[in-house]
Parts: C-alpha cells; structure tokens; sequence
C-alpha cells in the first residue's frame, strides 16, 4: 500500500542508526529530583508538600490547578528537600518540588482495573488522576484531549509513531518493545469513542515497528497500523492528520474538529498504566544520542532526574559537547546547562561535538523557493520573515504567518542560510501575546 | 557547569546545501556547453568566456569595495553570471562588448538593485539585451574563423541561423543537435545543454516546470503555426526552432534563475507558458530572428507579479467543500 504523506515537507537526516538498536535500558535515579510543577500546558500544579515531608513512590506532590491542569507525583520515595523556584528547559525559574531520594523505592499501593469494568467517565477520570499528559513535547493534558466537545464525531484516535524528528528514537523502541501495552492503552482509548477506529501511524523507515505493530493489532478489529512516507514533519499533528484522513486542521481548530485525537506513543502507553494499573505518570522513554554521549541509546528514566544524573549514568560525553538540544535537533531547545530535570514531556537530550549552526552566516535570499516548497503549512518562509523583520504585524497575519507550525523546514533548507524560523516564530510570540491581553 | 554550551534557536542543525554550492554546480552544469562553443567555433571563443568571466566577478568586487559592502564573489553567482554573458555572445565578438556586458550586468541590472536576490532581471540577459540594442552589428555577426565549424563552413556565413531557417533552408539534425552550426557561443550544442540540464535536475537545482512549460508551449504553438502556413516540412522545422537559437540555453538556465522567476510551483507553469507564448509571438509573428531573450527579460519583470497572484493557499484556510488539492 501506497505510504501516505502530506504536500511539503524536508528530508534531514535521520541519524536514527546511532541509538536504534540497543533495547530500552532502565536508569537508576539521581540523588537530588526536582519535579516542577508546571509539566504541561495549563495553569501549574501546587505543591501538595513542604520542606521536611517524607515522600514515597507514586504519592501526589502537585495537584491540579483547574480542569486544564495536572496533577503530579513524586517518582522516588525519601524527603522533601525544598519547595522553591528551579529552571526549566528553557531557562525559565518555575515552581518546583525538591526531592532527596532515600533510595529505598518505597511504593505506594495502585489500584488495578479491568477495562470492562470501566465506564468512559471512569476511564477519563483515571487518566485525569495519573496526571497523564500530551508527552510528545506540547504537554496538553491528556483528559482534557479526550474530552471534546462532540465526543460522537470523533471517528479516528491517531497514535502518533512518525517520529520524524532526527535522532529521535524512543517511540520507535516502545513500539517494538511495549506493543501490547500500546495496543491496550489504544484499547482504553477505544472506548471512550465508540465510533471511532484507532490508527497507528508509523513512518515508512521503521519497517521492524510496523511488523510488530501489524502483529500485535491482529485480533483489535477497530485498530489498524498505517504507513507513513518518510519526511519530516510527519508527525506534526496537523500534518499526521491530514495525511490519514485528507482533512485539514488550521490554527484555530483542534483535531477534534476534524474528528480526530492524535496521542503520541508513550502518552497511549501512560494511559495503559494509568487506567489499568492505576499508576501515575512517573517514568518515560528518552533518548541519549549525538556524537559527544559515550552511550547513545534509549532509557528509561525517572521524571524529575536531572539531565546531568542521566549524562553521568549513561556513560558520560565521550566528548566535551559544544551544544546540548533538550529534544531533537529541529524542534528541540539548547541547554545552558545540564541542570535541568525530566519533565513528563521531555524526549531526549541530543548532545553534538560542535554546533552545526554556528558558523553558517546567513547571507541574502536567492529566491530559489526552497522554504516555499518545503512549509507544511504552504506559506512562504521567505517573505513571511521579511514581514516579521519589518515588524508588519498586520501584513504578516494576512499571509497567514500564525498558521506556522514552527516546525523549522524553511530554516533547515534555506542555502542562504537565513533564520527564517526564528524570525516568524518571533513574530508570532509577539502577536500571540497581544492576542492575551 | 553554566552558559558554556552554545545555544541558539531551533533548528539546531542545517542542509548541506548553500548559495555557493547552488552557483557552482550552475557554473558545472554549464561547462559541457561552453567546452563545446569553444571546440566549435575556436581560441577566440574561450577568450571570450575567459573575459566574460573576469571582467564580471571584478566587476562585482570593485563594486562592492568601492560602496564599502561585504564582498560576496565567493557565493559564485557572478561568475555565473559572467559565464552565461561569455556564452550569449558570437564567437569572433571584439572583447570589449562582453567586458561592457559584464560591468553592465554586474553593476546596473544586479548590484544597484540590491545585489544577489533582489535584481529583477537576469543580469546575464539585461546584458545581452543592452548589447544587441548598442552593438548590433558586433551582436548579430556570427562569422566563424576557427574550430571545427570553421573549418567545415566554406564560405563564412554571417547570417544567424534562425534567419538562415527562415528563408527555408534546413541543418542537418545530427548537427544542429551537436550543435555544429552557427550561433552563440554557448548555445549551439543542445546535446551539451540537456547534459547540463539534466545534472542541475539530479541536484535539484532546478526542476521541470519552467523548462518544460516554456519549450512545451512553444513547440506546440510553432507546429501548430507551420503546420497552417503550409510549412514544407512543419516538425523539422519545428525542431530546428528549438535547437537552432538560445532556447535551449535560456529555458534551461535562464528562465529557470532563482531570483526573477516565481516561486510558487503554480507561478512557475505560468511564467513557462507564458515565455513560450512570447518566445513564439517574437520568433514567428514578429519577423524577428531571435526572442528567448526578450521574452526572458519581460517575464523577469512580471514574476513578482505573477508569485503574487499564485501564492499557495495556507495549509487548513481553503473554504472547505470536501475539495482538496494534496
């Protein structure tokens, strides 16, 4: 069958080979974790804790701070070290729990759950209280994604295993490694939506998942895999959807307008142990990969380790890095520094010897059209740009440039190596922000 | 353990390709075509290319040194620019007129409009256009002394070969798809031009749309056109149109320059056809020998206008009625 696919689009590369292939191996956690309280998009959790409160595995040290919001758990057991102020990936201070871990991985006790034992609400509710969230890197709470306005036009509940940003490749992993658990997080899904099919989207370069994956939905016959081609951004939601279903999702729809809920692979996984476990959201898959790491290959760490206690018990740089990307090297977020923890939506920490943007100089525009051709979103990077460097805000809303997915195509593929990207997504954190107040 | 990383905005890796790499493999590309002009046509024609090519990139660095900007001869676009100049011109041309093309290309219709990107014309062409109005005799004089259609021709032929085509005689097909026939230095050999074109399309340099559209509409046109004049033989003469002037050249690496033709796929077919249309209009309505150029440098002033009015619909903005253009 024919690989479905979206018009645009580039074709880095994947550099998927370096991490691929070794099974998920488990972390042990640092000594020092830091759970922030703002894991997610929505209003931040609040610290259920103080300083000198013992803490075990699996207890709530957040609550939600409204129905868009999640709540979060402690994933060791020891004492509360302090409530304060910790930086995030993006080197902002937010709210956060310290925790100092004894090590003796005391655990709370779970209730387990048979599905058909479940009602919809009760399923939701579940995943409500696992604090399970979008973990492909938006963060969007799960329960609030499943529950749309019109729950009965829902007609596909996509699984998002593109992964086609490079480096990356711990959905490619759980897909070959926890299968049954995705198809029965799916299943859970599934039944919240009882007219609604479930679809494994998988890209075209991972011919081993999509065996499994056609393996392990054999006997689910409201769930089936679909290949996807090759090119990035394939797993963009709106992209993903449109290549399924031929649908188009613009900037002030959701999913759930066209019928669709996508959910990344590991957040179906979460639900799985979630609504049938009873377990919240502790653990995740992240990739350790790029030149300078020692080991790259794929962990399973706790939330709310550190960036440094992942580098150190995975082996150590091999090579001092120049640049450390928390995510994949066209969406991700370059580090200050490694003192960073885990949140439930970070994938991977990509780690180069040398920066590979640091001596492109940009230069003029040829016009050559690269940017145009490849914008998932059919803008045209160049000129949207220009606009945003002139500060044109109205000319720059009526060419659409808040249709922009921020996928950074037209940066990759620009020869003239002009930061089109950064300068639109300039522009649109400028608009968004009017638009608030 | 702070700040010591280097830290930028995603994307945090790039594409191999760069300005630079795009330049050369045009200049490449082009090569095959410019050794062929001068194996043809003899010593002088690559003196001609040699100070076409000089007097261009000079052109560009004394510009740019004397306005105090960067200087940008590294990105090879005026080489390009300089080698398609030696291309368009005749083989025995005195050389101060492609040394005039050049400091004209250069510097009138690219650096005083901005430089690299931002000229509206060809530069290539706007000196090929000022040439042939300036120095028409120099322009149209295509007598050859040396190489290997020296040798062959007898009698010394100046008369351009499009012209030669329109009094009814015919080339040999072998030799006007060698390119063993009179013309411009770089624009006989359509073999060595396809070869040229082909490897920028491997690349991705360029792609189909503006060449095919372009020598598509014009093919069909003139047929049609000899066809109804009662032509004696319409396809060869038709195919004669094609190899025998600058289409070749110009469709494949005229047309298809980045900075004055659209951008948008749909904007590109447009311009295509429309060269195509224009390039017949000149050729066949007209009684003008040669258009390439013309249409060229006239469709290079509509193509912003042109991307206006094709820019793609944003991704989830078309009025939905179930349509959808993949």
């Amino acid at each position: 069958m024919q690989a479905k696919t979206f018009k645009g689009g580039i074709h880095p590369k994947d550099m998927k080979e370096i991490s691929m292939d070794q099974p998920i191996m488990t972390l042990e956690p640092g000594k020092e974790m830091v759970f922030l309280m703002s894991q997610h998009i929505g209003a931040p959790a609040k610290p259920l804790v103080k300083k000198g409160d013992p803490v075990i595995i699996g207890q709530m040290i957040g609550e939600a701070g409204g129905f868009v919001s999640a709540p979060v758990y402690s994933s060791v057991s020891g004492t509360v070290k302090a409530v304060e102020k910790r930086k995030n990936a993006l080197g902002d201070m937010v709210d956060a729990v310290v925790i100092e871990n004894d090590g003796l991985d005391t655990e709370s006790e779970y209730t387990p759950a048979k599905l058909d034992a479940l009602s919809p609400e009760d399923i939701i509710k579940r995943i409500q209280t696992a604090g399970v969230v979008g973990m492909g890197g938006a963060g969007f709470p799960t329960h609030v994604k499943l529950s749309p306005k019109e729950p009965d036009k829902i007609d596909h509940i996509l699984v998002n295993g593109s992964e086609c940003e490079p480096y990356l490749t711990s959905d490619y992993r759980c897909l070959l490694e926890n299968s049954d658990e995705l198809v029965k997080g799916l299943t859970c899904i599934l039944k919240i939506f009882p007219k609604a099919s479930g679809i494994i989207c998988i890209e075209d370069n991972k011919p081993e998942a999509i065996a499994k994956m056609r393996e392990a939905v054999k006997g689910s016959d409201r769930i089936r895999v679909e290949v996807m081609k090759t090119k990035y951004p394939e797993g963009a939601e709106r992209s993903l959807i449109y290549a399924v279903t031929g649908r188009e999702v613009n900037s002030s729809m959701l999913p759930a307008d066209a019928g669709c809920i996508v959910n990344n692979v590991d957040t179906v996984i979460a639900v799985y142990e979630a609504v049938i476990k009873g377990r919240p959201l502790m653990h995740r898959i992240f990739t350790v990969s790029g030149d300078a790491v020692a080991n790259a290959r794929n962990y399973d760490v706790r939330i709310g380790m550190s960036y440094a206690d992942i580098i150190e018990a995975a082996g150590g740089f091999q090579k001092e890095p120049e640049k450390i990307i928390s995510g994949g090297p066209m969406m991700g977020f370059s580090l200050f520094g490694l003192d960073v923890p885990v949140t439930k939506t970070s994938g991977a920490i990509t780690c180069f010897i040398k920066d590979p943007v640091k001596e492109s100089v940009p230069s003029a525009c040829i016009k050559c059209g690269r940017c145009v051709r490849g914008c998932p979103a059919h803008l045209m990077p160049c000129d949207l740009s220009d606009i945003a460097e002139h500060g044109d805000k109205e000319e720059f809303a009526a060419r659409y440039g808040m249709e922009c997915v921020e996928c950074g195509s037209c940066s990759y593929i620009c020869p003239a190596k002009r930061p089109l990207a950064s300068n639109i997504k300039a522009m649109r954190r400028t608009l968004l922000a009017e638009r608030r107040k | 353990m702070e700040n010591k990383f280097s830290v930028s905005q995603s994307p945090h890796v790039r594409d191999g390709v760069t300005t630079q790499k795009i330049m050369g493999a045009v200049a490449l590309a082009l090569l095959p075509a410019s050794i062929c002009g001068v194996f043809f046509f003899g010593i002088h024609a690559l003196l001609v290319l040699v100070v076409s090519v000089v007097s261009s990139v000079l052109s560009e660095y004394i510009f740019e040194k004397i306005t105090k900007r960067p200087v940008t001869i590294s990105d090879m676009s005026a080489a390009v620019t300089g080698l398609l100049i030696g291309m368009n011109m005749p083989p025995e041309v005195p050389l101060f007129v492609p040394v005039l093309g050049s400091v004209f290309g250069i510097i009138v219709v690219k650096q005083l409009f901005g430089g690299i990107g931002q000229n509206f014309m060809n530069p290539a062409l706007g000196a090929r256009c000022f040439l042939l109005i300036s120095f028409s005799s120099q322009m149209t004089d295509f007598s050859v002394k040396g190489g290997i259609v020296g040798a062959s021709l007898d009698a010394v032929s100046s008369a351009t070969p499009l012209a030669t085509l329109k009094t009814g005689a015919a080339y040999p097909m072998g030799d006007l798809f060698l390119g063993l026939i009179p013309g411009t230095i770089g624009e006989t050999s359509a073999l060595a031009l396809l070869i040229g074109a082909a490897f920028l399309l491997i690349l991705h340099v360029i792609d189909l749309k503006i060449p095919v559209s372009y020598i598509g509409t014009f093919f069909i046109l003139t047929l049609i056109t000899s066809v109804t004049r009662g032509y004696n033989a319409p396809l060869s003469f038709t195919v004669c149109e094609l190899f025998a002037g600058g289409l070749m050249l110009g469709a494949w690496f005229m047309a298809t320059d980045y900075a004055t033709s659209p951008m948008t796929g749909k904007g590109q077919i447009v311009y295509g056809v429309c060269l195509g249309i224009l390039t017949f209009l000149f050729r066949m309505v007209s009684k003008s020998p040669e258009g390439v150029s013309y249409a060229i440098v006239f469709m290079n002033c509509l193509s912003p206008m042109i991307d206006q009015f094709t820019r793609p619909v944003a991704f989830g903005m078309k009025r939905r009625k179930g349509e959808n253009n993949g």
